[in-house]
């Protein structure tokens, strides 16, 4: 019996004659912070939204709390409840407020009442520091703000699993740092997250694991010291000098 | 956002037997949803089949309403003042978007030296869309001819049309104000910033997007005109709906207006047929992929 939380086995993505995964292994332990990187392109956020679901793979096995989620039979709007997923361009909902974005889904998919909702997703702003925004509307916040509004919103139903695909990219630099703190928070707790960055510095202090995706394939995971700090394959390094440069 | 891979040989790829089960279980599943959408539909439309002509008086209904040797006998001039219709509604939907263009370009200017304009515009788009239709053919249609003004034609036809295009315009000019409104703001400034006037900007930016946007509205509108070009028969022009009744009025069987009906689904279904394959060509799409 693994302890493991999630496990990709060969899995295999792609979009007409493109293939975007090929023979993708993975484990994600509970607990852990598993960090993917790799240049544009190299298949990171296809692997995401396999894994939310978002896309139906083409061979190979997904398994999530020892579940076999790749299985046509799952209901996969059920399985995505028990995940969190955060977009790099946030997604918020404009025509709801800050808390009505953060409750949707524990009314609608939860099965929450209103008012323990409204506790919830009030207490859950405040972790994230926004509690005094609860009424405004995503249009009136910074970047910053909107994205750890919609990592409350991913949080806030307790997934067992967070999925965040380049939370920082569409960030102005500034604002990157409020987001990556609290990434750093959330792994302090205890949450096990799955996610890609292009933030070499972030990966190096949260990451339990880094794996180096290049053209659809895992050339190298481990450890990030070994990873960033020791890379064995020529591709890896390649990749490295030139975010460094 | 699609990711883009070199990609490595499709070819040496054969699924796995676990994606040959999920394979063969999700076409059995698309077998069965087909097998049980197939059987629900013949037994919807043979109950209701069914209720229908066992029902009193079905008989008389198709005797006035179905008469095969009726729709045959009447077919010919009802065709014949079909064609009139589609004529009418497509010299109208030209002069229809022309003019509704305008209104809405004109609506959109910005500018205090514009006022006069937009204001007409307006005026124009208020008036038009608060008068029945019926009402404009009567007061053109009827009143335009008896004008014997110089220079403008005295002929029935040519003043429904116009009252079909006065109509209509109004209605259109506001679907293609919509579209351009609905275009951000961020996309005028990137045009002017390349140095692109105004009117290029519209031209070559902004109503190509706004153009896009409103196909599905603007077909609705065509479908709409399609019907309500049988309007104008009440000014006593040739055309289908008035041949119909021609027809009807020789034996009070009302088969010629089914068949006239039916010559304008004719026309209309297809359209909106056409309309949705070419918002799928041009890259419409609602809710991504199986989700």
């Amino acid at each position: 019996m693994s302890t493991e939380l999630l496990r990709l086995e060969g899995v295999r993505k792609s979009f007409g004659d493109h293939v975007v995964l090929s023979d993708v292994d993975l484990s994600v332990e509970p607990g852990q912070c598993v960090v993917l990187i790799g240049a544009s392109g190299s298949g990171k956020s296809t692997l995401l939204r396999c894994v939310n679901l978002l896309e139906v793979v083409d061979d190979g096995v997904i398994t999530f709390e020892g579940r076999d989620i790749t299985d046509p039979r799952v209901d996969g709007d059920e399985v995505r409840s028990r995940m969190g997923l955060v977009f790099q361009s946030y997604n918020l909902f404009p025509h709801l407020d800050v808390i009505g974005n953060v409750t949707l889904a524990l009314r609608l998919v939860h099965g929450v009442g209103s008012e323990e909702a409204r506790t919830r997703g009030l207490a859950m702003l405040e972790r994230v520091g926004l509690a005094e925004k609860a009424t405004a509307r995503p249009d009136d916040l910074s970047g910053g703000q909107q994205q750890r509004v919609a990592i409350a919103r991913a949080l806030v139903a307790n997934p067992r699993l967070m999925l965040l695909d380049e939370v920082t990219s569409a960030l102005d630099p500034e604002l990157v740092g409020e987001v990556l703190d609290l990434l750093g928070e959330l792994k302090d707790e205890g949450v096990t997250m799955l996610l890609n960055t292009h933030e070499m510095g972030f990966a190096r202090e949260v990451a339990d694991q880094v794996c180096f995706l290049h053209a659809g394939r895992i050339h190298e995971q481990g450890s990030p010291e070994q990873v960033l700090g020791d890379p064995q394959q020529e591709r890896t390094r390649g990749f490295l000098s030139r975010i460094r440069a | 956002m699609p990711e883009r891979v070199a990609s490595t040989a499709a070819g040496d790829w054969a699924p796995s037997a676990v994606q040959r089960d999920r394979d063969e279980w999700r076409r059995r599943r698309t077998l069965r949803s087909a097998a049980i959408a197939a059987a629900s539909t013949l037994l919807l439309l043979g109950a209701l089949a069914g209720a229908v002509v066992s029902s009193p008086g079905w008989d008389r209904v198709r005797e006035t309403y179905f008469s095969w040797d009726k729709a045959v006998s009447s077919f010919p001039a009802v065709l014949d003042g079909l064609w009139l219709n589609i004529r009418v509604m497509a010299i109208c939907w030209v002069l229809i978007l022309v003019l509704s263009l305008t209104v809405a370009v004109v609506r959109t200017l910005r500018g205090p030296v514009a006022f006069p304009l937009r204001l007409l515009g307006t005026a124009y788009v208020d008036i038009f869309r608060g008068l029945p239709l019926l009402l404009v053919i009567f007061l053109l249609g009827f009143g335009g001819p008896a004008l014997r003004l110089q220079g403008l034609p005295t002929s029935p036809l040519f003043w429904g049309g116009t009252a079909l295009v006065l109509s209509y315009s109004a209605y259109v000019a506001e679907v293609f104000r919509s579209g351009i409104e609905s275009v951000h703001p961020s996309q005028r400034l990137a045009g002017r910033s390349l140095g692109l006037s105004y009117g290029q900007t519209l031209r070559h930016v902004v109503l190509p997007q706004a153009w896009r946007r409103v196909i599905p509205a603007l077909m609705n509108d065509l479908v709409s005109l399609q019907k309500d070009s049988g309007l104008i028969a009440v000014l006593g022009v040739y055309d289908a709906i008035r041949r119909a009744q021609i027809e009807t009025s020789l034996d009070f069987n009302y088969t010629p207006y089914v068949v006239a009906g039916a010559l304008f689904c004719c026309l209309t279904i297809p359209m909106a047929r056409l309309t949705d394959r070419y918002a799928r060509k041009k890259g419409y799409h609602g809710a991504g992929g199986h989700l």
